[in-house]
């Protein structure tokens, strides 16, 4: 069998989404952003939505993500994604509109903006990546940090004394009227980056069928921030991260 | 046909020129002495009519950044508050200003500081003229002095604001939000479709169409070399919007030997202490900006040349003054008149003021 044998349109089982550009990213090897971004890519293009869409970047590792997907987007300031995004769906109604927030951004300073768009029944698709850390300010404490973790604004790991309990945002959000589809994903194996991009798929659906609000968790590594290698990162996530912020579907009002 | 008068509170006033004007959205939270306008739109029910979306916001914060999302894309929207509230908004008029985004924000002013009284007050000049959130910006500032202007000044606004891609705000206090004056509204301007918007705004971030590069609305720059280039761009901006755009009004300034600068209410107090004045033979006019940036600056160094003295009057401890200090080049004596803390001057002691502390 030769080269040319091989190189045929029948036997392409991968490609870079077109939406993903060619821009180098910021991430660090290892971070679960890149992964995150090629799937809300894919999505997009499968949905045709390539001319419809706007995407809210927040304040954290992801501000930068409008260098990567070839749409239209807005740069929000810290937390408020969710009250930009609802009144852009509000004003143009065949829009996709979706917010990317880390922990700090939709957990800690834009929780109002996250739980009142969130309640309020938005037809927007929040995807937030749980990585529990601040990474863009150089690994401080997030609302999402484990007790015991350590971070530079908890050097001696987090204490419930001193720093309260991680939140668990998602939970809450499944508590809420407003919302149609809440899950919690991540993207650690092949199997689970399948899983996570139906997720997604289904949000930015749910957001077109004017189904409500939904809220995609990525239960993400921070190798850089948590100090550790990529592999590494992955098994602590699995063995710390997954029992506090289980894995699975939350709520699906079909 | 002849125009339809109607009487109305000044706040009312604004949210019936919203929906006149074409505006797409209105985003707001609650707040004496401004709640009416929300609350108007919310009988008005414009969703029904003209398609323009109302929505209450989770805090002033929400409100403001709403504005932001809505107007990256083009469409043409307001959000209204009173000083404490506006207080909260000044990261997102930063981002705005920062992003070059038109849009319309209405200040009604009480006074402070901190949570204050919910009484009138001019208190928020400074915030308003010289920026009020971070960095190095400037708001269009349109100060109405009557019902009318606060109806008349909602497509002003808009116009400026989408000329300049600038922010723009109207600056009212509490006597001209709450005081009921006759007004003719203005007439009925349907919204812009989505292609007119599209075209007018081709920097609107409302959906990539093939062809066009993304359209990414941010106030970021890392690079501090690019970002200085977006300063100075702003700053070229601000000096064109200086060039064009200062509005004042001059009341008996012929044959005046003395001035009052005043905006606003102050203004409206102004005319019937100069109406007492002239009747004691004290030949005083009226200075009354009408965009307090941009500044008129020229008008008043002009009147200067020719009068002895300037009482600035305005509803705090003195910050317009600053203003008609910078403007006035020979050694007139300027001095302040007003009241602080939501009480409002009686035109006899401004007139008291007039005597005592100019013409001694």
């Amino acid at each position: 069998m030769t080269k040319e044998d091989i190189i045929k349109p029948e036997n392409l089982v991968y490609k870079k989404p077109t939406l993903l550009n060619d821009n180098p990213m910021h991430y660090c090897p290892g971070c679960s952003h890149g992964v995150v971004h090629k799937l809300i890519a894919e999505v997009i293009e499968e949905m045709g939505m390539e001319e419809k869409t706007i995407g809210i970047s927040p304040v954290g590792c992801a501000v930068f993500m409008y260098n990567y997907l070839d749409i239209d987007w807005e740069e929000a300031a810290h937390g408020r994604a969710p009250a930009v995004a609802s009144a852009i769906k509000r004003l143009w109604p065949d829009r996709l509109v979706f917010t990317y927030q880390g922990d700090g951004d939709l957990a800690c300073i834009g929780t109002a903006e996250t739980i009142h768009a969130l309640n309020r029944g938005e037809n927007i698709a929040i995807i937030f990546i749980n990585n529990a850390i601040y990474g863009m300010t150089g690994g401080q404490m997030a609302p999402t940090t484990l007790v015991g973790m350590k971070t530079a604004t908890c050097p001696y790991g987090r204490d419930v004394q001193l720093h309260g309990y991680p939140l668990k945002m998602t939970e809450i959000a499944a508590t809420l009227e407003g919302t149609a589809y809440v899950t919690r994903q991540t993207v650690h194996t092949v199997a689970a980056i399948r899983k996570a991009k139906k997720a997604i798929r289904k949000a930015f659906e749910n957001s077109m069928n004017g189904k409500g609000a939904s809220l995609v968790e990525i239960v993400s590594t921070c190798n850089s921030g948590w100090k550790m290698s990529p592999s590494a990162a992955n098994k602590w996530m699995e063995e710390n991260m997954f029992p506090y912020y289980p894995l699975g579907d939350l709520k699906d009002k079909e | 046909m002849a125009e339809e008068v109607v009487l109305m509170k000044g706040n009312e006033a604004i949210a019936h020129a919203a929906i006149r004007c074409g505006a797409d959205g209105y985003f707001g939270y609650p707040i004496t002495p401004q709640s009416e306008v929300l609350e108007t739109l919310a009988e008005e029910k414009p969703w029904e009519t003209t398609g323009m979306v109302v929505l209450q916001a989770e805090s002033e914060v929400a409100a403001i950044n709403m504005v932001y999302g809505a107007a990256a894309t083009g469409k043409m929207v307001l959000t209204s508050s009173s000083s404490p509230g506006v207080s909260l908004k000044q990261e997102g008029i930063s981002y705005i200003a920062g992003a070059e985004l038109p849009c319309l924000i209405v200040n009604v002013m009480r006074g402070g500081p901190g949570l204050g009284t919910i009484q009138p007050s001019q208190a928020d000049y400074f915030q308003s003229t010289k920026g009020g959130g971070h960095g190095d910006y400037r708001l269009i500032v349109l100060a109405p002095s009557s019902v009318q202007e606060m109806a008349d000044f909602v497509g002003l606004a808009f116009n400026l604001a989408f000329k300049y891609r600038n922010p723009a705000m109207i600056l009212a206090d509490g006597v001209i939000g709450q005081m009921m004056e006759k007004v003719v509204l203005p007439p009925f301007r349907p919204r812009r479709t989505e292609e007119e918007i599209i075209a007018q705004c081709p920097w609107a971030a409302n959906g990539r169409k093939k062809g066009r590069k993304p359209n990414i609305i941010t106030s970021l720059e890392l690079d501090p070399v690019i970002m200085e280039q977006r300063n100075i761009h702003l700053q070229a901006k601000y000096k064109e919007i200086e060039k064009n755009e200062v509005r004042c009004e001059e009341i008996q300034c012929e044959d005046a030997e003395y001035l009052i600068v005043a905006f606003g209410s102050c203004a409206r107090i102004a005319m019937k202490a100069i109406e007492i004045a002239r009747e004691q033979g004290i030949k005083v006019g009226l200075l009354r900006p009408i965009t307090l940036w941009p500044f008129p600056y020229d008008e008043i160094e002009l009147l200067s040349h020719h009068i002895k003295g300037i009482l600035v009057l305005e509803l705090n401890a003195g910050q317009m003054i600053e203003d008609v200090r910078l403007a006035v080049q020979n050694n007139i004596k300027i001095v302040h008149s007003g009241r602080m803390g939501g009480i409002v001057p009686d035109p006899d002691e401004v007139v008291d003021d007039l005597k005592e502390k100019l013409m001694k």
